[in-house]
């Protein structure tokens, strides 16, 4: 069971320096993933972008991405269609590292 | 002929270094990099060990952008509500050879490529390397998008989560037990706050490491770094043992920032970056194949690093395997041969240099931290045990030194206790 989470990390990433790629989401998400994969994304993006609902519904927003590669690393072959970096210098910037 | 002798994919610690290095030897070098600026997509904890960046750079004090030079080593072990830290200061943690320095890298990893720039490479921002071109087995260059860039000689320096390495088919995709993630913000406070709070002389810093209830009893731990003017404050966590929590790595951010020992150091700052990273922790038996034709490995892509809970190390890794890595390039386009054979001088000066050496020798580590998962909950707790005996007084008569610190002890087991730090001492 994951644990009710007090923080409010869109927050947090709303003062970093973003320049989102509207029309090409650079993660994409296969149709139905298991469970406990997702739960394991849930746990590890420092994002906080893969969501559960209180149905159990999955939700996921590319935007707010920091490219650390995570989800890649856990579940590229169950719960990920692609993973690119985004292109043309899009994505995050971190103006202090 | 190709359009360059050499490419170099990444302006980061690695990649820069080596395009710095080959072409001070005269080599046409593009380095390529995919954020807007170098530095644009990159974080670390923390310190640079600055011995290898010195080797490179005789003068980068005076020029490279560093926050704070760190005199003041902290290590603590945390219990969800007590902490027991061991702090030493030294004017030695100074001195020439040993200097290490917090560092931002957006600035640092700017200034690095820019010195790349005055060497003579060609750089380029702001282009992703989708893909390796390929003359048979041979890696010939690079594409992004419709470009394609041919090379007598790439080097991937794309970092821990690299894709190319992959491409290249030298590495497999690591594995959950060999990647933590990081995260970490940055504080403002202003500058004298810092030098007060963390009792820093001016221009000095502090270094903090956590073990315990940091990671709320998961393999990895806390960092604090002291810059000019912010906190660097995070936590790494072990991928493969992060799945297994009940708790996501925000969240323990959230609750090891609210812990009675941190919340004071970061009162009345203002976060002003938010940011997460993948950092190779595999050690030495994680290492991928390094070279084959054509092609090098060097850095994060390499899995050059190492975290000992007590010292976390990547950056001196990268700049060095950089070096190395230009050193043994250069000599093989002199050569006129990139071939893999004539490549291994790269391994073989590697495991010769302190970077293998370090790795080599701690190769048993990574697998002592996944099995003595005590170190991050049952010992902090005994130490804060201890403490507790000895400096919480309440009127009632004394028990013996010897029985406040050894009572304790037989709390986990004398014999785990000694088979823990006999273990512990061999791997390090
Ligand atoms: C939380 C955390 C704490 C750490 N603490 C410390 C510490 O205190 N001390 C220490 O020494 N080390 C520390 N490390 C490790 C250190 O940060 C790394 O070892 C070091 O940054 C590796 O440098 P690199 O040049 O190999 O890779 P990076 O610095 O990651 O550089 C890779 C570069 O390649 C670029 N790139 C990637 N893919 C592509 C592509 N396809 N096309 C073009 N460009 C691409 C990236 O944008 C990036 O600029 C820490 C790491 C983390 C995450
Ligand atoms: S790359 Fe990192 S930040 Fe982006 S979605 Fe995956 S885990 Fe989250």
């Amino acid at each position: 069971m994951i644990r009710t989470i007090s923080v409010n990390v869109d927050e947090k990433l709303s003062v970093d320096k973003f320049n989102i790629d509207e029309r090409n989401p650079h993660i994409i998400l296969k149709d139905n993933p298991s469970t406990a994969e997702v739960d394991k994304l849930i746990l590890c993006c420092p994002a906080a972008l893969y969501k559960r609902d209180s149905q159990g519904e999955v939700s996921f927003d590319y935007a707010g991405c920091l490219e650390c590669g995570t989800c890649r690393i856990l579940a590229q072959d169950t719960v990920l269609e692609k993973w690119q970096y985004p292109g043309d210098a899009r994505g995050i910037s971190y103006r202090y590292g | 002929m190709s359009d360059y002798q050499a490419v170099v994919v990444g302006a980061g610690c690695a990649g820069s270094v080596a395009a710095t290095v080959l072409a001070r030897q005269g080599k046409s070098v593009l380095l390529i990099e995919r954020g807007s600026f170098a530095g644009a997509k990159n974080m670390t904890g923390g310190r640079l060990y600055a011995h290898s960046l010195k080797a490179v750079f005789p003068n980068f004090e005076q020029v490279a952008p560093l926050e704070r030079k760190i005199t003041r080593e902290n290590i603590s072990l945390m219990t969800k509500d007590a902490n027991t830290t061991i702090s030493f200061t030294s004017p030695e943690l100074g001195e020439r050879d040993v200097t290490s320095y917090s560092v931002l890298r957006a600035d640092f990893d700017n200034w690095l490529s820019s010195k790349a720039e005055e060497a003579g490479a060609d750089c380029v921002y702001g282009i992703t390397v989708e893909d390796l071109l390929w003359d048979d087995k041979r890696v010939v260059g690079i594409r992004c998008g419709e470009d394609e860039i041919s090379a007598d000689i790439t080097l991937l320096a794309d970092g821990s989560n690299s894709l190319l390495s992959e491409r290249a088919g030298l590495a497999a995709r690591a594995k959950p037990r060999h990647l933590a993630v990081g995260v970490k913000e940055v504080i403002a406070l202003d500058e004298t706050t810092i030098d007060d709070r963390f009792m820093n002389n001016a221009g000095e810093g502090t270094a903090w490491l956590f073990a315990g209830a940091a990671t709320q009893g998961h393999v990895g731990g806390g960092f604090l770094y002291s810059n000019r003017e912010s906190i660097s404050l995070g936590l790494v966590v072990t991928l493969a043992d992060l799945c297994a929590s009940e708790i996501p790595i925000y969240q323990m951010l959230e609750d090891f920032k609210a812990h009675p020992s941190i919340a004071p150091l970061i009162k009345g700052g203002q976060l002003v970056e938010y940011s997460g990273h993948l950092i190779p922790e595999g050690g030495y038996r994680s290492i991928p194949t390094l070279h084959r034709d054509g092609c090098l490995l060097v850095g994060d892509a390499a899995m050059l690093c190492v975290n000992l809970g007590y010292q976390v190390r990547g950056m001196d890794y990268a700049i060095a395997s950089g070096e190395i890595a230009a050193t043994a390039a250069g000599a093989a386009l002199d050569d006129n041969d990139c071939s893999a054979a004539n490549l291994a001088t790269y391994r073989s000066l590697l495991e010769e240099s302190f970077v293998l050496r370090d790795l080599r020798a701690y190769q048993h580590f990574p697998e002592y931290l996944a099995q003595t998962k005590r170190l991050f909950k049952e010992y902090p707790e005994l130490a804060a045990r201890i403490m507790k005996s000895l400096f919480c007084v309440d009127g009632r008569p004394v028990e013996p030194l010897r029985d406040k610190v050894i009572g304790p002890v037989k709390g986990i087991g004398l014999f785990t206790v000694a088979r823990d730090l006999r273990k512990g001492m061999k791997a390090l």
